[in-house]
């Protein structure tokens, strides 16, 4: 065994005169490099430099040295457009992990049903505009069909969208609702590489399913858990069409994410200089969660092996 | 030799690609298409039959009309002003005006010489900039009225005359809020003024809600400050200084938001833009009234099995009715790729000939005197008395009509006074505390 996995390969493939695959290689990679360096690192450079400047796109930019950062700090609607994000990433990120891990769960094993999987993402495959709007109009205070169901059983109508209490937990379930099902079939897909008679033997020892889930599956699935938590809480942070749609950040500010203020600064009101210093904060706080997620859940490692 | 072919057909299709757009584009530029932009769905087949005309008087000459929904449209045109997509001649919001003369979009119209007796009295001075050149020819006008579900008033024992000699103060509302109150019935059968109402569960409103009107108040709070005698800035159009923080303009917000808290306005919950604007509002028999502009009055008038009536908005501390008249108007964009058939449709849309046209569809009052009447004539056709609408304009004695606040940094004045104004509907803020907004709003003015 250790002497098979210690042996030099035997011949060192030879470099090719005309250059080996490198060029070919280039040219695959070319189009992806292409779109990272026009569309990602161009475009954050650039808005890192904005966010020195006052800027309104039709005007050449005057630099502003930290102004825009001087004015993020004292503004008030940051902090609340920030607190709003927050409460609404952990509602929506708390109820959507779960019910995802749930589902996912009893997908693995009670069924194997390809067509369960597929209801499952059915309403991934609506468009975030379209879900939100289709919300709207059910959950509406005064016509909503929701509404009407609720008034139906002798309950009073609830402002869903339009009270501040309740705005940001229905935009966060909005999304739940949305996005479970994809959530969902990424943890399915994990729960697939967990090798199958980990199962059989912890049940031969008589172990139970509750008993299988934390002892096996959890930590078994502690990576992929840990990629799918990093993707979704960047997603969520960036949250802006659903608002958008429903409530446009109202009332008063309730739901004025940061995505959304963002957007209103630079595209309402042309202070793309400050929109980028908010923009660089929000880069600079998802950097920071991202790294912690990696460090605490070690999503580099895995168990298995 | 592989490389080589890849090479190749990468080129050859981005050549294509490039190609393709470029035929696209010049789709827009070409020198035989005019480009105009429009939100309003009911007025486009108004501005095709203009299109009609204008391109037989002009051969070779093509207009091409986009319409798109308010929202989208804002959307989209800044956007192609920065992607230098925009069209040559566009419908242009006095909302919106300040901001584009900041941002220096807007192509000077003072060559086009607009007679500005032509059109009804200060439509076009509004769209003056600044600097003093024109940046828009006038092409419409509204003001706004109470509209009514007559059965709901008959009920009420409200006549047609009764509802047109309404007045209010802010102490006890008058008998406008009278009516109001009257009208509102609660799940029990209680109207408003009865003893045992119940304003928790009511049925129908006495007053639709159309939101805590931003910064304008338009078709919300504007008739009531307006007629209180309150003007939004100290100066008709280019004011330096905002006036939300004067005793008339709060104690009149108070007393208009006071209505939702007694049961007769409806609650700011109930208020949608995208699901549940007044006008659907008294199409659902949610609610007897609503404020709403001229632009809707086609709109009221297709609620299906609902006879609307319509009346002046409500005699006010001054002695006066008021009512907001706007007035939108077409504006040629600075980098319009065909400048001079821009021109060309501008002055055409501005002048009788088309206004007329547009008029006889009966869905907006032209800006000109003749096109008004054709409009008034077609409302008349289709059964619609538009009374409550013209005679602001035409009575100075009774009446007084104001525009929207022009000033520049007006996204910034909006986007201030949006949440502002919500916090005072929806969360029963204290109106003091628009003195403070008043205070950013008029510091970024002074800037």
């Amino acid at each position: 065994m250790t002497i098979a996995s210690s042996s030099p390969p035997t011949r060192r493939p030879r470099a090719r005169e005309d250059g080996g695959d490198g060029r070919l290689a280039a040219v695959f990679i070319a189009p992806a490099l292409l779109g990272f360096l026009v569309f990602l690192l161009w475009p954050t450079l650039r808005g890192i430099y904005l966010s020195f400047t006052r800027f309104n796109l039709l005007t050449p930019a005057k630099w502003v040295g930290l102004d825009n950062y001087d004015r993020m700090v004292h503004d008030p609607i940051f902090w609340s457009s920030l607190k709003v994000t927050v409460e609404y990433v952990l509602i929506n990120i708390g109820i959507q992990t779960v019910t995802a891990l749930a589902v996912a769960v009893l997908l693995q094993r009670l069924t194997q049903s390809a067509l369960l999987r597929g209801i499952v993402l059915t309403p991934y495959l609506m468009s975030n505009v379209v879900a939100g709007i289709v919300w709207l109009w059910i959950l509406d205070t005064q016509l909503g069909i929701g509404n009407e169901i609720i008034g139906g059983l002798g309950f009073d109508h609830i402002p869903f969208l339009a009270d501040k209490t309740w705005a940001i937990p229905t935009i966060a379930l909005i999304n739940v609702w949305r996005h479970v099902g994809y959530t969902a079939l990424l943890l399915f897909a994990g729960l697939q590489a967990i090798p199958g008679d980990m199962y059989e033997a912890a049940k031969v020892d008589g172990a139970s399913e509750w008993r299988m889930f934390w002892r096996i599956t959890m930590p078994l699935l502690r990576p992929v858990l840990a990629v799918v938590l990093i993707m979704t809480v960047i997603g969520s942070f960036q949250v802006f069409d659903t608002v958008a749609v429903t409530t446009a950040g109202g009332p008063a500010n309730a739901t004025n994410v940061l995505q959304y203020y963002i957007y209103g600064s630079a595209f309402g009101r042309f202070q793309f200089g400050y929109a980028s210093a908010m923009s660089v904060a929000l880069l600079i706080v998802l950097s920071a969660i991202t790294f912690l997620q990696y460090r605490l859940t070690r999503a580099g490692q895995t168990d298995l092996g | 030799m592989r490389f080589r072919t890849v090479m190749a057909l990468t080129g050859a299709l981005a050549l294509s690609l490039t190609a393709g757009c470029a035929k696209g584009d010049s789709v827009g530029s070409a020198s035989d298409t005019v480009t105009y932009w429009l939100w309003d769905a009911n007025q486009l087949p108004a501005y095709q039959a203009c299109a009609k005309g204008f391109e037989q008087q002009n051969p070779g000459l093509k207009v091409k009309i986009t319409q798109l929904g308010w929202a989208d449209y804002w959307t989209k045109l800044t956007a192609s002003f920065i992607a230098g997509t925009q069209p040559d001649v566009f419908t242009d919001h006095i909302q919106k005006f300040g901001q584009f003369a900041d941002l220096k979009v807007l192509q000077p119209l003072d060559d086009l010489d607009i007679d500005a007796s032509a059109y009804q009295p200060g439509l076009a001075a509004n769209w003056q900039g600044q600097d003093g050149h024109q940046y828009g020819t006038p092409k419409d006008w509204d003001t706004v009225a109470l509209f009514y579900n007559q059965k709901m008033a008959k009920s009420a024992g409200l006549s047609a005359d009764q509802l047109n000699s309404l007045s209010w103060n802010p102490t006890d509302g008058g008998t406008f809020e009278k009516a109001i109150a009257h009208l509102t019935i609660d799940k029990n059968g209680k109207r408003g003024d009865e003893p045992g109402f119940d304003k928790h569960h009511v049925k129908v409103y006495g007053m639709a809600t159309g939101g805590a009107g931003d910064s304008d108040g338009q078709t919300t709070w504007s008739p009531f400050t307006a007629s209180a005698g309150w003007n939004y800035t100290d100066k008709t159009r280019w004011g330096t200084k905002y006036q939300y923080d004067s005793k008339t303009y709060q104690s009149t917000v108070k007393w208009y938001f006071g209505l939702a808290k007694k049961g007769y306005l409806a609650p700011f919950t109930d208020y949608s833009d995208g699901a549940n604007p007044p006008n659907v509002q008294i199409a659902a028999g949610k609610a007897a009234t609503a404020f709403d502009g001229a632009w809707m009055i086609s709109t009221y008038a297709a609620a299906k099995g609902i006879k609307i009536g319509t009346a002046y908005t409500p005699t006010g501390p001054t002695g006066k009715r008021a009512t907001m008249m706007n007035g939108l108007a077409d504006s040629i964009t600075k980098n319009a790729p065909n400048k001079a058939g821009a021109r060309k449709w501008v002055t055409y849309l501005s002048s009788n000939n088309c206004q007329k046209t547009v008029g006889s569809y009966g869905i907006v009052f032209p800006a000109t005197p003749d096109g008004t009447k054709a409009a008034v004539a077609a409302y008349k056709k289709k059964g619609i008395d538009v009374t409550a609408f013209t005679r602001p304009v035409a009575d100075k004695k009774d009446f007084s009509t104001f525009s929207f606040p022009i000033t520049n940094y007006s996204a910034d004045v909006y986007a201030l006074m949006r949440p502002a104004m919500q916090d005072v509907y929806a969360n029963d803020a204290p109106v003091s505390g628009l003195s403070k907004t008043n205070k950013q709003i008029n510091f970024i003015l002074g800037q």
